[in-house]
Parts: structure tokens; C-alpha cells; sequence
């Protein structure tokens, strides 16, 4: 369900040897990310994901220039229509054309997907960092501190939050934008815990690593052989995490929405138009299975590339 | 099993349910509004009589007295009154909690029994035919938004089909076997939509821990004994394979929580879930704070539990 990150899952099974054996490398030198690249390449489901999420991305963003009908047009001559070719995706209660509100509504999932998981990035690198280098009781009282947080169930907790700062957070920002950012900080701030748990355990292993040692022995400060030494070497896992942390968020978005506490009632996103959705399933059963639809492939899409980027970055397993 | 770890673990996770209240205890206080906001734009009521409540309830006070008063309220029982319903929060939240209880836990045992063997069999034969199929739609439930999942089972099973019911009704008209009957039927959804959004991560556990344990020497020594490929994996395998997932499944419980609430807000279960919604859309704070505080007190119970059922099943890591 929304938000389980899987743990490590990077224990495979011994790579299957046929596939590249001792190949004579060619000797021209290939950079780390065109390297992950190729290695990427032969995931064929992450392929297939990052091609769905492209397309899933350019339709909500160009889409509304090419299908300029309004999210809000309401026609009651039409009302709860299936596909046709007036409303290709049909039309729901008030008659509203649904491709447009799907397109208005993917657009705010992944600016929340992607916002919020920014937020958990930064704080888990953050917290991550600073717990892997400083030792001793700063670390465990960040550490016991993440394990506290781990201990929250989320949903309840940002259903909670949602419901008692709704209100005076759109009263300074707006009602759209107001929900926007109120989203975006509290799923980022409940999502946090495993990038910081991962970035510590990279530090740890990292700082005692010869090439920082030769950093540290040349007289880089600290700081410089965190920026430039360590976090670089570091990124591959955590690039992993905040892109399975998108689709976590794009679900806790649309759950919150389902249940009527995400963005107001007026604005369309997938999980709101799922849950206005759901008392006409018998009668207009699109209604409900392309917003349904949409979050599933979004979130199935950004899925299949963790896995993918996860078997990348990985220098042990053969590809 | 040492006595010692168990106590011991047991005092540590008292910090972890303090450290909790602070956290909730903090969201509230931190939030605006008041409680006696209604009183102040109600013209009967005179400023003085809003200023002796506010005084009585102790809102003036500095926030650690608040959160002392609010956290021996809690533990003596007292929740708080509930206006919506007109009864107790604990009550309230007692009667809710059973049902939620079953629904998770019958659900819990559906993806086990699911997940399992699945796992093994994709592990035994990795990047096989079975494996892939696994793997592919063991991400596809792990993707499924519960309330989409949800949804659709009703369309089919209950528009389409007529098979079940899609609302849960506590009060059946009916006595013996049919009671049972329509109570497993109205259960049957929920814990399908429950159950199978676990089942997709717990294949993925399962595989990959299975996959740990098989290349181990103590393996191969029982292969080369020349004991049966079933009774290797059976015997050998699986029951060390099994060790990690216990604390896997715990570490699952807050997401399985948060499912729970949308399966039993979309089947109308009236468990404590489908409270809380109900609550948050009444503006009924007290249940809203009970509700959350029990699943915080559940997510750390069944963490104990993991870790000491852990230290049972793995001698190696306990009595530290």
C-alpha cells in the first residue's frame, strides 16, 4: 500500500553468468552515468515504465494546449456520457469533460509526487549526513529520533496534521496553493526517515574509505569532503529512495483526496475524482476507472524505474 | 529466552510512546484554533464566562504543563468526551477496535499465506518463468492504490456479479450458520483489498531473504548429505528465510494501518478508521487525537512484539 518502501532488496540472486561474460571491454572510457545508463537499458520493465511515465508526464503537460476545453464547463445535457468524441474520456456528474480534469489532476500528482519528495530528500540528507559524521550522541539522538518518526503510522498522522492546519494555512495562502504546500510538507516530513537511515550508513562506510582519507590527509575540511568526496558517492541509493518516494507521495496525495481531506473539493485531482466518482459506479463506471487507472500506471511506471535504477547502481550485480 | 531481554526491551519502548505523544501531543498544540472558538462569536455567552473555561481547561498555561495534564489524563483513561457520538472517547474507540482488529489480522494472514510460498517458488528458480510472472505482479499489488482496488472489486463482485454486499452491516438479521455466513461474506472484500496490497511487498521480501539463506554453506552441507531438494528448502531454508520477515511484517504495520482506513472508509466497515474519518469531517477533536494515538500505540506494541518473537526465533542476536 501507499508509502512501504521496500528494504533492501538489493541481495539478488548470483547474477546470471551467460549474459556478459569477461567480455574484452573496449578502451575508450565510459562515464558512471552512461555506465548506469547501459546498465539501465536492459531492465525491460523499467524501460517500459520510463517510456509510460514520459508519455503519462507530456500528456498533462502539453495536453491542455491541444485539448483546450475548460476543467469547469459544466453541461448538464451531458452529464455522466461515456467516451465519446466530444469527451474522449467522458464526462461526470455535472457534465465536466473528464480528459481535461484528468489532465489538470495529473499535473498537481506529480508536482506533489515530485515537491514532496524533495522535501524528504533534503531533510533525510540532511539528518543523514550529519548523523553519519558526527559520531557518538548527536548520531544516536538523531538515530533513535528517525526511529520515533519510523514509528508513526503515517496515514493517521497526515490526516491529523490535514485536519487541524488546513484552515489557517489557506487563509495565508490560498485555497490551491495553501493545500499544495501543506501536502507537500507533511508527506515530506513523514517520509524522510529512510533516506536518512540509508545516507548515515553510506557515511559510515564511506568516511573510512581510502580516497576521502587522502582528502582528509591533504587538509580538505570537513565540509569539502562531505560535498565533494562523499555525498557524490553516496547518490546512487538515495536516487533509488526519492524515486520510489514519488510514487509513495503521488499515493498519499490521492489518498488524501479520496478521503476528502487533500486539495478542495472544487479542484480536480485523481483521488478526488475517484471519490466523487465512487457513488455512480453502477451508472458511470468510467468515471472512476480512469482516475483509478492513471494513479495505478503512474505509480506501477515510477516503480519499475526504482527497480531498474536500483539494479544500475548497483556495481555488483552483473548486467 | 532470557526474562532480562524481554523486560528490557519493554523499557525501551516506553521512550518510544513518549517521544510519540510529544510528537502528537505537538501537532495539536501547535495548531491554530481554539477549542472555545464557537463561544467567542456566540453573543449569549459573555467574554468572562469564555475566559474561566479557557482558565478551568488550562489552555492559558505554558505548553509542557498542557502536555503533563493531557499525557496523566490519557493514561488514567480519561479521553476526552466525544460530541458527536455523545459517549466516551475510550468507549467509543473500544467498541470500534475489535473490528478493526479482525480486519487486519484476517487480512494479514490471507497475504502471509499468499506471499510465501510465492516467494519461495520464485526464489528456488530466480529469473525463471514463475519468478518473473511473481516479481511482476507482486510490484503490480504493491502499486495498487487500496481504494482503487477497493472500488473495483465492488464494481465487479457487487454491480456486475451480485455476489457480495459492498456495505458492512453490524446488525445481520439472522441467527446461527447464516450469521457467520453473512459476516464472512460482507469480511470477504475488505480483506481481499487489505491482503493483497501486503501480499506484493511480502512476495518481494520473502524472495529476496529466501535468496540470502539458499547460498549459505549450511545448505549446501544439508545438499550434500543427500537430503531432498523439498526437505532442504522446507526444512533449511524457509525456516531461517522466515526470520527477517517477522520484523519485515511489523515494519509493514504502518503502511497496513493506513490502508485500513481506506478499506473500511470505502466498505463502510465500522471499525476505528472509518472513525477517524468520520470524526476529521465533524471536527470532533477528542476522537481524532484517541484514534491516532492508538494506532501510534498499536504500530509501537507490534514492534515489541516483532523484536522479542525475533530474539525467540534468533538466539544469536538476543540478550545484548
Amino acid at each position: 500500500m501507499a508509502g512501504s518502501t521496500p528494504a533492501s532488496l538489493s541481495a539478488e540472486a548470483p547474477a546470471a553468468p551467460a549474459v556478459v561474460a569477461v567480455s574484452p571491454r573496449k578502451a575508450r572510457s565510459i562515464s558512471p552515468a552512461l555506465e548506469t545508463w547501459r546498465r539501465f537499458r536492459r531492465h525491460v520493465l523499467a524501460v517500459t515504465g520510463a517510456v509510460v511515465l514520459s508519455i503519462l508526464v507530456l500528456a498533462v503537460l502539453v495536453g491542455p494546449y491541444i485539448w483546450p476545453v475548460p476543467i469547469n464547463e459544466i453541461d448538464f445535457a451531458a452529464k455522466l456520457e461515456g467516451p465519446s468524441l466530444a469527451h474522449p474520456l467522458g464526462t461526470d456528474d455535472l457534465g465536466q469533460d473528464l480528459l481535461a480534469r484528468m489532465m489538470y489532476g495529473g499535473r498537481i500528482s506529480l508536482a506533489v509526487g515530485l515537491a514532496a519528495m524533495l522535501v524528504a530528500l533534503t531533510v533525510g540528507v540532511l539528518v543523514g549526513a550529519v548523523a553519519g559524521m558526527a559520531s557518538g550522541w548527536l548520531d544516536a539522538t538523531l538515530m533513535w529520533l528517525t526511529d520515533l518518526f519510523l514509528a508513526l503510522p503515517t496515514l493517521p498522522v497526515l490526516l491529523l496534521a490535514m485536519y487541524l492546519f488546513r484552515d489557517s494555512v489557506k487563509q495565508v495562502l490560498g485555497v490551491e496553493g495553501g493545500a499544495f504546500v501543506l501536502i507537500v510538507v507533511v508527506i515530506g516530513i513523514l517520509r524522510w526517515m529512510p533516506v536518512a537511515r540509508l545516507v548515515r550508513a553510506q557515511f559510515l562506510s564511506l568516511r573510512e574509505k581510502e580516497f576521502v582519507e587522502a582528502a582528509r590527509a591533504l587538509g580538505a575540511s570537513k565540509m569539502r569532503q562531505v560535498v565533494q568526496h562523499i555525498l557524490p558517492n553516496a547518490l546512487g541509493p538515495v536516487i533509488v529512495v526519492g524515486t520510489i518516494d514519488v510514487a509513495a507521495a503521488i499515493l498519499f496525495e490521492s489518498t488524501l483526496s479520496f478521503l476528502g481531506l487533500g486539495f478542495p473539493s472544487d479542484v480536480p485531482t485523481w483521488g478526488s475524482m475517484l471519490r466523487d466518482a465512487k457513488d455512480y459506479l453502477d451508472i458511470a463506471a468510467h468515471w472512476a476507472l480512469f482516475p483509478g487507472a492513471a494513479i495505478f500506471l503512474t505509480v506501477l511506471a515510477i516503480n519499475f524505474i526504482g527497480d531498474g535504477l536500483r539494479d544500475a547502481f548497483d556495481p555488483r550485480r552483473v548486467l | 529466552m532470557n526474562r532480562q531481554y524481554i523486560i528490557r526491551r519493554i523499557l525501551i519502548a516506553i521512550p518510544s510512546l513518549l517521544g510519540i505523544s510529544v510528537i502528537l501531543f505537538g501537532v495539536l498544540a501547535m495548531a491554530p484554533g481554539d477549542p472555545f472558538e464557537e463561544l467567542a462569536t456566540n453573543p449569549a455567552i459573555p467574554p468572562e464566562v469564555r475566559q474561566a473555561l479557557r482558565a478551568k481547561f488550562g489552555l492559558d498555561d505554558p505548553v509542557w504543563q498542557r502536555y503533563v495534564h493531557w499525557l496523566s489524563a490519557m493514561v488514567q483513561g480519561d479521553w476526552g468526551f466525544s460530541f458527536q457520538s455523545r459517549m466516551d472517547v475510550d468507549m467509543l474507540i473500544l467498541q470500534r477496535l475489535p473490528v478493526t482488529l479482525i480486519v487486519i489480522g484476517a487480512s494479514q494472514i490471507l497475504a502471509i499465506s499468499v506471499a510465501i510460498p510465492v516467494g519461495v517458488l520464485a526464489a528456488i528458480r530466480p529469473y525463471s518463468i514463475f519468478d518473473q510472472i511473481a516479481s511482476t505482479f507482486a510490484m503490480i499489488g504493491f502499486s495498487l492504490p487500496t481504494f482503487f482496488t477497493g472500488l473495483v472489486l465492488i464494481l465487479v463482485f457487487s454491480i456486475q456479479l451480485d455476489w457480495l454486499p459492498f456495505v458492512y452491516r453490524a446488525d445481520v438479521d439472522a441467527t446461527g450458520w447464516a450469521f457467520y455466513w453473512e459476516h464472512i461474506k460482507q469480511s470477504i472484500m475488505p480483506v481481499i483489498v487489505l491482503g493483497l496490497a501486503q501480499a506484493g511487498a511480502l512476495v518481494r521480501f520473502m524472495r529476496s531473504s529466501v535468496l540470502d539463506v539458499i547460498r549459505l554453506d549450511y545448505v549446501t552441507t544439508a545438499r550434500s548429505k543427500g537430503i531432498g531438494e523439498r526437505k532442504v528448502i522446507v526444512r533449511h531454508v524457509v525456516r531461517n528465510a522466515l526470520i527477517p520477515i517477522v520484523t519485515l511484517v511489523a515494519l509493514q504495520l504502518p503502511a497496513v494501518f493506513g490502508g485500513a482506513i481506506v478499506t473500511e472508509q470505502i466498505f463502510r466497515v465500522p471499525g476505528i478508521g472509518s472513525l477517524l474519518i468520520a470524526a476529521i469531517l465533524a471536527n470532533d477533536t477528542p476522537v481524532v487525537m484517541g484514534v491516532t494515538f492508538v494506532f501510534a500505540c498499536l504500530v509501537v506494541l507490534f514492534n515489541l512484539i516483532a523484536d522479542i518473537l525475533y530474539g525467540w526465533l534468533d538466539p544469536r542476536i538476543s540478550f545484548r
